[in-house]
């Protein structure tokens, strides 16, 4: 600390030292408990991972049926979905708190969990609708001529020509989710707060000496998963959003 | 596995299968379709109604007329949010793009490390704002931050505490915020620009136009469909911020930095003024629809 304060911007720690790291993790404090941001992150793990799965498959569902099982209807439909692409999710606020509240999953990682899965459910629908749109009709078609059915097409077909698009949902609806605060803020409960809100609590709490070095390392942790993603397999991510977002 | 039975009915009892075959899609679409209406439209129309009823602390249904939209336009700390969304809006869309577009035109220079620094340039977007405000909120200390380096650099009387300064907070948001999205903006730009014609800018190469020439009466307008939807991408991304400035400077130094969203969040959950956040959520959702759904029906139409 006394680093932090002497020295400046740019100069490297002379003494190069996890234990912020550690503090970060298990023992800074977020208002009056001292846990670190450890809880957060499972919590942020625990509300990720279904959230993300069960939002990517609906859309890939949903997508398929918008782009090959079009039927009367179904384009103002999509376009109705559409529309929560880009709606201020301010606007959902107040009410989802109270149907939240009468499922009785307020406050709880379950509540979240829906509020991302529904909010999720538009761009997914979108990302996957317009790469399917560009998978030729006839394979469908063929295959209906060979006697399969809907499930079937989607399985055998569909599915396995469908690698890259899914990757870039699944990296998006990550990214989103992980990084989400709003949400996290208002629908969560003492218990199932997630890694942003957590982060934000310990950088906002006020103790005699501003700890930045525990800042720092704490939010290289809310941090690290979707930098670590984003390393990974950021390339594919690229390709695939751009090629989307010029043509449409 | 509905799949199997689906057909092997449509084999042997054709009216009935064939029908059912009909409908699979449709079933299979309803529920996420009707949750996702119900979510979008359903709670849209409920959170009209309660703007305008007389909640506060509690939902309250009583129907009071536009009474919290007359308090909402008459409320300073409303205009100081509609101001700042004005500020941070406009730089942010402007900086945004136009270092974007930069940046783009530079790496599309057929440089060598291209792809290293495409990559790199992307990863501010994998960050959640959260964590991008606390680390700013450390740069930009007057007593940590920049201003110290400049100090220790020998510019005694560099000051720079825009930070808690109510005039000037509002501008490290758009640093931040800029700093966070160019990248992403470049990405869109740079993909546009590798999809213009090389053989346009032979030919113009071939007429004599200079470099910057071409940039301008070329490149630039053949980029419009790229800059159309950077623009909407960012302004709805500006409305919609809430994450970063609450991270920064929490709305403040006072209410200094509020903006629409925070404005919502605090009158909503913690100042007990249900029905006015309702009103400001109105608001919002109005101003984005203003943008969106022009594009939108535009967009779907265009496709048929």
């Amino acid at each position: 600390m006394a680093q932090i304060r002497d020295g400046n911007l740019l100069s490297l720690p002379t003494a190069p030292t996890l234990a912020a790291w550690g503090a970060a993790w298990s023992s800074a404090c977020t208002g009056v408990d001292c846990g670190g941001l450890k809880p957060f992150f499972l919590n942020s793990v625990l509300m990720v991972i279904p959230a993300v799965l069960v939002s990517t498959v609906l859309g890939a569902v949903n997508g398929y049926i918008f782009s090959k099982w079009r039927f009367r209807g179904s384009e103002t439909m999509f376009a109705m979905m559409l529309f929560g692409v880009f709606m201020p999710m301010q606007v959902v606020l107040l009410p989802m708190s109270q149907i939240l509240g009468w499922l009785g999953i307020a406050n709880s990682i379950w509540g979240l969990v829906l509020v991302h899965v529904i909010a999720g459910l538009p761009s997914t629908t979108l990302f996957f609708r317009n790469y399917y749109v560009g998978l030729p009709d006839e394979l469908v078609k063929a295959a209906m001529l060979d006697g399969a059915g809907f499930w079937r097409i989607f399985w055998r077909i569909v599915l396995p020509l469908s690698t890259p698009i899914t990757v870039v949902t699944l990296i998006w609806q990550f990214t989103n989710i992980w990084n989400d605060f709003l949400y996290g803020i208002v629908f969560s409960g003492a218990a199932s707060k997630p890694v942003t809100v957590g982060l934000n609590n310990l950088a906002n709490t006020s103790s005699v000496v501003k700890e930045y070095n525990v800042d720092m390392a704490a939010a290289m942790i809310a941090a690290l998963p979707t930098l670590i993603v984003y390393i990974v397999a950021g390339k594919y991510f690229v390709r695939g959003l751009t090629a989307g977002a010029v043509k449409g | 596995m509905t799949a199997g039975a689906g057909t092997a009915v449509a084999r042997s009892a054709e009216p009935f299968g064939a029908r059912l075959a009909r409908w699979v899609p449709k079933l299979v679409l309803a529920p996420s379709f009707v949750l996702a209406f119900l979510f979008i439209y359903g709670l849209m129309a409920w959170n009209g109604y309660l703007s305008l009823s007389a909640s506060r602390l509690l939902p309250n249904y009583e129907f009071v007329g536009i009474e919290q939209y007359q308090r909402l336009f008459e409320s300073e700390r409303w205009w100081v949010a509609l101001t700042n969304l004005g500020i941070f809006g406009g730089l942010f869309i402007g900086c945004g793009m136009t270092i974007g577009l930069l940046l783009a035109i530079l790496l599309d220079q057929k440089i060598r490390v291209e792809g290293v620094l495409r990559t790199i340039y992307l990863y501010p977007m994998a960050l959640s704002f959260i964590v991008t405000g606390t680390a700013w909120k450390w740069i930009l200390n007057p007593g940590l931050g920049l201003e110290k380096l400049a100090h220790e650099w020998g510019f005694a009387g560099f000051s720079f505490d825009w930070l808690i300064n109510p005039d000037r907070a509002i501008y490290t948001i758009v640093i931040a915020g800029v700093w966070q999205s160019a990248g992403f903006v470049m990405a869109l730009f740079l993909a546009g620009l590798r999809g213009i014609d090389d053989s346009i800018l032979k030919a113009a190469q071939i007429d004599g136009a200079s470099l910057p020439r071409i940039y301008w009466r070329i490149i630039i307008p053949c980029l419009r469909p790229v800059f159309f939807s950077t623009l909407m991408v960012l302004s709805h991304l500006a409305i919609k911020s809430f994450d970063l400035v609450m991270a920064l400077t929490a709305g403040g130094p006072g209410f200094a930095t509020d903006v629409p969203a925070t404005f919502m969040y605090t009158m909503a959950f913690s100042r007990g003024q249900i029905g006015l956040g309702a009103a400001s959520a109105t608001i919002m959702l109005a101003t984005v629809a203003a943008i969106v759904v022009p594009y939108l029906y535009s967009e779907l139409r265009g496709r048929r």
